[in-house]
């Protein structure tokens, strides 16, 4: 049998077990080549970042793509908003109604469901549903524009495409957030009190009465109004994946994939910030 | 003939004699990773005169437009539009500039979320906002009509052929009356009818628009149907430029190679 382990009969040559043959250069290089990959994507992305807020705040302005992109990502994704958030009110009615019982403190429903939905799940959820389907399209979108040299066709014709592809994208994701966020949390106070309602009888009027008693400005405006960071997260991260892909179909894919599942993380980690944030400007 | 030894001093055409250069390419790197492409190269193509750039595929002769265009960025030289240095403008001022050229790209690129008759409006509807819509139309009507699309304003660019394509591309390019038209392989992927029907569009363009032109091609026959004069590349700088003619009697086994194998 040879040293580097090859059988007699066989002569399949196996590697002897116990030793590590890779070099601890190569690790080394390999993990300083992810580092540096990690901090070269954030410094394109602040690079990106700085070119769509210039060409946003000079003219000419693109009020026409604005206008199709507030349609495209706020008017078509309200259904999708909608019967996401339906779906997540009458799981916390269900979850809440459940727990509160267990604690005899049943009474709290109405305000447990809307604080949870409108603090919590109405934001998060609306910034999830609206990060898949338009950070995907967004992503493919302009993934695909790019390898077709249609970018650069907007370009060569003295158009800017942070102006017109990107700022525009970017400011309706921005615009649309909350709004999508409120009709979220109203369906879902809707089908939360309304699967509350076929177990026990409460009235609408009771229900919202209860809910929202003491309230104030502090605990819905912030929470309602973050989904603004969520809607930056969410077109800024689509558009800059979109519109530096390289490598044809391919390409295109990674894009797609890249834009919703970055996205989807950032608005996560973004989260956490934002929360700490809202308590300790809004307490 | 004139060699790249002697660019400098070479008159850059018969209309252009005596005035700046529309365009002139001066001592150009480029470098993508570890392959330099263009390796300080300079050309200038006067006004209302037309420089076909030859070459064999790799040797930058898109990279060439795109960086005239200012797409990219040289390593190092410089390139003027008309006198007026490039490099280093803002994004405004250099929207300024590219308002004066006209480019078709290789494969058309036409926006395909839009129609044929949107695609040539695309420009005007950004750089001709005082023009009512009436007007526009008519335009876009005539634009299309000269490129032979006259019956296509309604059609997607998936539902048109390649050749198509291309005369659609060349309406958008000339939407903003351009000074100067860069054509990156205008007859790349069309049968012989076709090209020819491209080169004789391209010719007649040229002699009612009077613009200055580079064309970028592979096809020996449309560079020697449509350029005053033409450019020869190999390894990221000129070989040899002048007529065809001068490129026949020139002994760089290289050229001969090249016109033999076209």
């Amino acid at each position: 049998m040879s040293g580097l382990g090859a059988t007699e009969d066989t002569g399949i040559r196996v590697r002897p077990s116990g030793r590590n043959t890779m070099p601890a250069s190569v690790i080394v290089d390999s993990i300083s080549k992810i580092i540096g990959n990690f901090f070269e994507w954030f410094g394109d992305l602040g690079i990106f970042f700085w070119q769509v807020v210039r060409a946003a705040v000079t003219p000419p302005y693109e009020w026409r793509e604005l206008m199709r992109q507030l349609d495209e990502i706020g008017s078509k994704s309200f259904p999708l908003v909608a019967l996401a958030g339906a779906a997540i009110g009458v799981v916390i009615s269900l979850e809440a109604r459940y727990s509160l019982s267990r604690f005899g403190a049943k009474s709290l429903f109405p305000s447990t469901l809307v604080y949870s939905v409108i603090e919590v799940m109405g934001p998060i959820i609306t910034g999830l549903v609206v990060s898949g389907r338009v950070g995907a399209g967004i992503g493919a979108e302009l993934a695909s524009m790019k390898v077709t040299e249609q970018i650069d066709a907007i370009e060569a014709s003295a158009i800017n495409p942070y102006r017109l592809l990107a700022a525009t994208r970017i400011v309706a994701c921005m615009a649309m957030l909350p709004l999508l966020t409120i009709s979220a949390d109203v369906c879902a106070l809707l089908t939360g009190w309304f699967a509350q309602a076929l177990v026990e009888p409460l009235s609408f009027h009771q229900f919202i009465e209860s809910g929202f008693h003491g309230a104030t400005f502090n605990a819905f405006f912030p929470p309602t109004f973050k989904t603004v960071v969520y809607g930056l997260i969410i077109g800024l991260v689509a558009c800059f994946q979109g519109m530096r892909t390289k490598g044809g179909a391919e390409g295109v894919g990674r894009a797609a994939t890249n834009s919703v599942v970055l996205a989807s993380l950032f608005l996560i980690l973004a989260d956490v910030v934002l929360v700490k944030f809202i308590l300790v400007v809004f307490p | 003939m004139a060699t790249t030894t002697d660019i400098s001093t070479t008159p850059t055409g018969t209309e252009g004699d005596n005035s700046t250069p529309a365009v002139a390419v001066k001592n150009v790197h480029k470098t993508f990773g570890i392959h330099k492409v263009l390796n300080g190269i300079s050309l200038s193509v006067g006004q209302g005169e037309t420089l076909a750039v030859l070459g064999r595929s790799g040797t930058g002769k898109s990279v060439l437009l795109r960086l005239i265009i200012g797409l990219s960025q040289p390593d190092s030289g410089s390139i003027h539009i008309q006198g007026q240095n490039i490099s280093g403008l803002s994004v405004d001022q250099l929207g300024a500039v590219r308002t004066k050229m006209g480019f078709l790209f290789q494969h058309a690129a036409l926006y395909d979320s839009l129609t044929v008759a949107e695609n040539v409006a695309f420009p005007l509807e950004h750089h001709r906002r005082e023009m009512s819509k009436s007007e526009r139309t008519d335009r876009i009507q005539g634009l299309l009509a000269e490129v032979g699309m006259g019956g296509s304003l309604d059609k997607m660019p998936s539902d048109i052929s390649g050749g198509m394509q291309k005369r659609v591309g060349l309406a958008r390019a000339l939407a903003l009356d351009p000074e100067i038209l860069l054509l990156d392989e205008p007859t790349a992927g069309l049968d012989p009818i076709s090209s020819r029907e491209i080169d004789e569009l391209i010719l007649k363009l040229q002699r009612e628009h009077r613009m200055a032109s580079i064309v970028v091609t592979h096809d020996l026959f449309s560079a020697k149907t449509i350029s005053n004069r033409l450019a020869l590349l190999d390894q990221g700088n000129v070989v040899v430029e002048g007529t065809f003619e001068d490129l026949q009697q020139c002994d760089i086994q290289f050229v001969r190679d090249f016109l033999k194998h076209s």
